[in-house]
Order: C-alpha cells, then structure tokens, then sequence
C-alpha cells in the first residue's frame, strides 16, 4: 500500500456563486514528500486546501486524504492530519504547555504521553524556558515553530501548512525548514503554501495555481529544465503572468 | 475530550482581565441600584392648592397634602390661573381647587364641588396624583365627620394584598432583576465567546482537529452554567442582606428554574454565534432579541394587559415561564409541583435550543 498515494484529487472545483476559485485541479501527492503548492494571491490555493483538509465541501470533483474521502469522510480524515494555517491560530492566553496539553487532549493523548511528548517538543525547540508564557508574548517566530510542533504532536500522516512562514525573519525562516525536514524524514507527508520562491527549491515537488487551476506540476528542477529558466522564481513570474484575475 | 476543553474555556474566562470582574460587578450594580430606581410607586406628586374656601375643613386638608410623602405641596392661592401656570411650568402635577362655601355646602343638600385638573403628560402620575388626592379627600372628610360626632359613614371595602403585603413595588421588581441578569449574561457572554474565537482565527485550527460539535459546545455552556450559578447565588444573598427579601417557597424551586433558564439563554447565545461573522453582528442580534426577551414577557408590564396577538407571541418566549416562577415561589411560595408547566416548558426550551446550537455548528462548510 506504500505506493498508493496519500493525497489524490481528481476534478476539484469549488465555486462560490458565479465565482470559480478552484477550477478542476487533479494531482497526486506520494507519501514523504513536501509538496510545494504555489500560487499567486487569489490563485484558490488556501480554498483547495481548506477542502482537502475536510473544512469545506468540494462543489464538484472528488479527493481521499489519507484513504478518506473529502466530501464525506471529513471528521476521519481530521484524525489523520496535522494543520497550521496562515493565520497564527493557538490560544493566546494559554501558555505553551496549555497550548500543547490541549490539543494533545483533543487528539485523545493519553496524559502520559502528552508530558512525554511536550518534553521532547520543549527540548528540540529550545523552548524549556518559556513552558510557562503565554504564547501571545511569544515572539512571531517563536510562535510559528510552536504551531507546526502543535500541528505534528499527534503525528499525523499529512501535515497541510498555509504559508507557514509569513512575516518571519530568514533566520527563522531557514529554521523552520529544518524542522519541516525532520518531519518528513520521519516519513510525514508535507503539503506546503508559500510565497518564498527559495523555499519552492527546498520542495521534493510543486504545483502552480493560476486563477484556480494548476498549470505547472512537477519536481523543481524538472519544472526549470521546462520552462528553460534559471530559478524557481522565473518558472513562477512566467506563470503568473498570465493570471487574469486580480486580487 | 472535554475534560482539557473545559479546563481550556475555565482558564481563558479567569485570565481576561475583564470578564470575571464584570461577572462580579454587573449583579452587585444591578441588586444595589435599580431596585431603588426602577420603582412605579408614584411619589412626591406636586400638588398645587387653590384654597377660595379658607376654613378648618381646606386648611385640614392643605396639612394632610403638606405632611404626605405621596405630595408635595408646591403653593397655596386663591388664584387659579397662578395655579394652572405652575401645572403647565411642570411645577405642579395636579391642581386642587376648593371652592368657595366648600365647608359650608358640606352639611346642605347642593355642595359645592372640589375639582382636581391633572397634567396628563406624565400619565402615570398625573392619573394616580388625581386618585390620590380624591381618596385624601374623602379620608379627611371623614374624619372631621367623626370628630364632630357624626356616625362615620361605613366603610365598604376592604383591600388586603396578599403575598406584598405592603404593596412594595422593590419586591416585585428583585425578582425581575434577577431575571434580566441572567438574560443578559447567560445569553450575551457565550455568544461572545464563540464569535471571538471566529475573529481570531482559533475557530479554525479547532475545526480541522477531530473535536466533536458537542463537546466543544459543551464545554462553553458549561462554563456560563457554572458562571450563572454564581451570579444567582450573588444575587439572592444581596437580595436578602440589603433589602431583606427571602424566597417564601424553597430556594431549590429558584435554582432550578434558573440553572434550566441560563441553558436555555446560552444556548440560544451559542446559535445567534454560529450564526455570525463578527462580533458586531452577534451583539446587534442578541440586543434584538434580548429587547423582545425584555419587554414582552411579562417582566416590566403584565402580560394580560398585552393584545392578544402579542399575548400569543409570548409562549414561544422562554423568560415568560421563567419570570412567572420566579415571582410565584419568591412572592407566593409556589411549589413544583403548581408550576410543573412551566418547568416543563423550560426544559423543553432548553433541549431544543441547545441541540440547535450543537446542530448549526458547522466544523465543515
């Protein structure tokens, strides 16, 4: 079953009104990879997510998340993965061990574990100190790496991030590749929004929204070789040119 | 599951720096001052006398206005038109004119009659000022009667008011207080919760965990369950300290018709939320109908003096059956077992708005 993908859609749309944000997207996402979804603002690339991750019903076309279907099996799949959106979403006025005891609850973590599990968590970011602020005191950084920890604590299968680093230094940045890394050497599949074309290279393979439909699909250096451009930036402006929705 | 949610809520109300203390504030402010102020006894009517008889039996009467709390006496002249300047200056509520031979007329076959002419701007008290002086007349003519030696005429009626003995408007009214304390916090401070969660966002990331609807919900109305039991308990004791009034039926009868209402209130909160994008829009909403909650169930005017068709309208109100047993077992010591149907009804409230409210949580739209 290892060859069976862990993210397949086919034909999703999803419309708002007359409005088309998702327009008949089909790819496939294999196991361990860290899937690049690129896109313009208002490509539909947060509106494709949000269905795969069972918070919104497809209009059209179908998908299964880790063997569950998107449109019906929504509450399944939410066992199964891992999300960390754009918009910082932990409680602020809940310190990082509140934070952490929390959703290890929700996920069903026994208590046991979720010491087990906080310490470990603690010790890789550095974070022993700071167990009992209140996560709003954090700063952005900070606050972003304990997010994807608090969104990998249940180690689910696919871990769905919506511009992880937006608005965060490069420094901080380069180390929350390294942790994106580690979980996918630990075989968690990573589905990544971005907007940092430096961070696409780091991608095992990347799709490209335009107006609400993929146009380019395919491993980083696959996509150059096509489009004979130097970087993964160049692949995207020639794309993105051609957008005729504005924002 | 809901063990962490409900520690999760318990935390985030005890460190806002303002809910708890308004949960505090908001029944000591409302059991301190309005049962002062919102009073329908009518007193310190302004009276103006225009005495054109000037004997024993005016100035008797002019004392009894004058030594009355019910009054106050604004002037005494012997000229009208002076008199019905102060009424229309807002000096004066009612004018009393007392004609000319007045005491004289009294024991002939034609007397002479005293008018009374009331400022019917302010309805209430120019309406009760008129019946008040009236019944100050007859009172006072009657007792010079007696002390003349005349067989007093016989008194006819007999009002006894059961249950208020002494017709104090402030023990009507606590019950009521109570009550609209818990409409506001019971319904206001759920729905805020929720809506806030959707404004920052942390809606989200709980509805892409495997959360169920009924937990999560679950947890908030607990804590404004909790947090309305505490209010109440607040408010009782304030009731009982400062103005003496203790429930004549059992205290259980009030706390469980109270811990039903704060579910229903909170429930219907929770819905108005699921309902709203913002926090604007679900305070705009909830003020919509907590001024319906407000007045028309019954807790300012009595619901039999509402037309009929707003009559109907009031069953499908749930304070309706709240307010009628708080008044019933605080004032009549009314049981249970008398007022099952509006337990009942209550209940009934209570389960469907609060299926509603798991139902219309949406994780997945």
């Amino acid at each position: 079953m290892e060859s069976e993908p862990i993210i397949r859609v086919r034909e999703l749309s999803k419309r708002f009104g007359d409005f088309t944000a998702v327009d008949r997207i089909t790819f496939d996402v294999a196991r361990g990879e860290i899937f690049g979804f690129l896109g313009a603002n208002g490509a539909g690339k947060t509106t494709a997510m949000r269905m795969l991750c069972g918070l919104s019903y497809p209009t059209s076309g179908s998908g299964t998340v880790a063997g569950f279907d998107i449109a019906r099996e929504g509450e399944l799949i939410k066992r199964h993965i891992g999300y960390m959106s754009q918009r910082f979403s932990l409680y602020d006025d809940l310190t990082v061990m509140e934070n952490i005891r929390l959703y290890g609850g929700i996920y069903g973590l026994s208590r046991r574990e979720i010491l087990r599990r906080t310490a470990a968590l603690l010790e890789r970011l550095d974070f022993r100190a700071e167990r009992h602020t209140r996560v709003g005191r954090l700063p952005l950084g900070w606050k972003q790496k304990l997010s994807f920890s608090v969104a990998t604590l249940h180690r689910p299968q696919v871990v769905f991030l919506d511009e992880p680093t937006g608005g965060v230094d490069p420094v901080t940045r380069r180390q929350f590749w390294e942790l994106i890394y580690e979980a996918a050497a630990e075989g968690t599949t990573l589905f990544v929004t971005t907007h940092y074309m430096d961070e696409a290279e780091y991608c095992s393979r990347v799709s490209i929204m335009v107006d609400g439909q993929i146009r380019a699909l395919g491993a980083p250096a696959e996509l150059k070789r096509h489009y004979g451009a130097r970087t993964m930036d160049e692949v995207f402006r020639m794309l993105a040119r051609e957008a005729k929705r504005t924002e | 599951m809901l063990r962490v949610l409900l520690e999760k809520e318990f935390l985030q109300f005890l460190r806002n720096p303002f809910l708890p203390r308004m949960a505090l504030i908001f029944p000591v402010m409302v059991m301190l001052v309005f049962p002062w102020v919102t009073t329908m006894d009518v007193r310190h009517i302004g009276v103006a006398v225009v005495d054109n008889d000037r004997t024993e039996t005016s100035r008797r009467l002019i004392s009894k206005i004058g030594a009355s709390d019910y009054y106050t006496l604004q002037e005494v002249t012997d000229d009208f038109a002076g008199a019905l300047d102060a009424l229309e200056s807002g000096a004066a509520d009612v004018v009393l004119e007392i004609p000319d031979g007045f005491e004289e007329g009294l024991s002939s076959d034609n007397p002479k009659k005293a008018s009374i002419s009331a400022n019917g701007v302010n309805a209430t008290k120019g309406s009760l000022g008129t019946q008040y002086l009236q019944q100050t007349l007859m009172a006072t003519l009657a007792e010079l009667q007696a002390e003349r030696g005349a067989a007093p005429a016989p008194e006819t009626i007999v009002v006894q008011n059961r249950y208020n003995p002494t017709l104090e408007y402030r023990n009507y009214m606590i019950p009521a207080l109570m009550i609209m304390l818990l409409i506001t916090l019971g319904g206001f401070l759920p729905a805020l919760n929720l809506v806030n969660e959707k404004e920052t966002g942390t809606i989200e990331q709980i509805n892409v965990t495997p959360v169920s609807r009924l937990s999560f919900t679950l947890a908030k109305l607990i804590l404004y369950w909790i947090i309305g039991f505490v209010v109440l308990t607040l408010a009782l004791l304030l009731a009982w300290t400062v103005y003496g009034l203790v429930p004549v039926g059992a205290a259980g009868a009030i706390y469980l018709a109270s811990m039903l209402f704060v579910l229903v209130m909170s429930g219907f909160g929770v819905i108005v939320a699921n309902y709203s994008s913002t926090i604007l829009q679900a305070i705009f909403v909830m003020f919509f109908f907590v001024m319906i909650f407000i007045l028309m169930s019954g807790l300012l005017t009595p619901i039999a003096s509402m037309p009929s068709w707003a009559q109907c309208i009031t069953y499908f109100l749930p304070p309706r059956y709240f307010i009628e047993i708080m008044r019933a077992v605080y004032l009549k010591g009314a049981t249970l077992r008398d007022l099952w149907y509006d337990y009942a009804a209550l209940a009934l409230f209570a389960a469907v708005f609060n299926t509603a409210a798991a139902l219309t949580y949406r994780k997945q739209v």
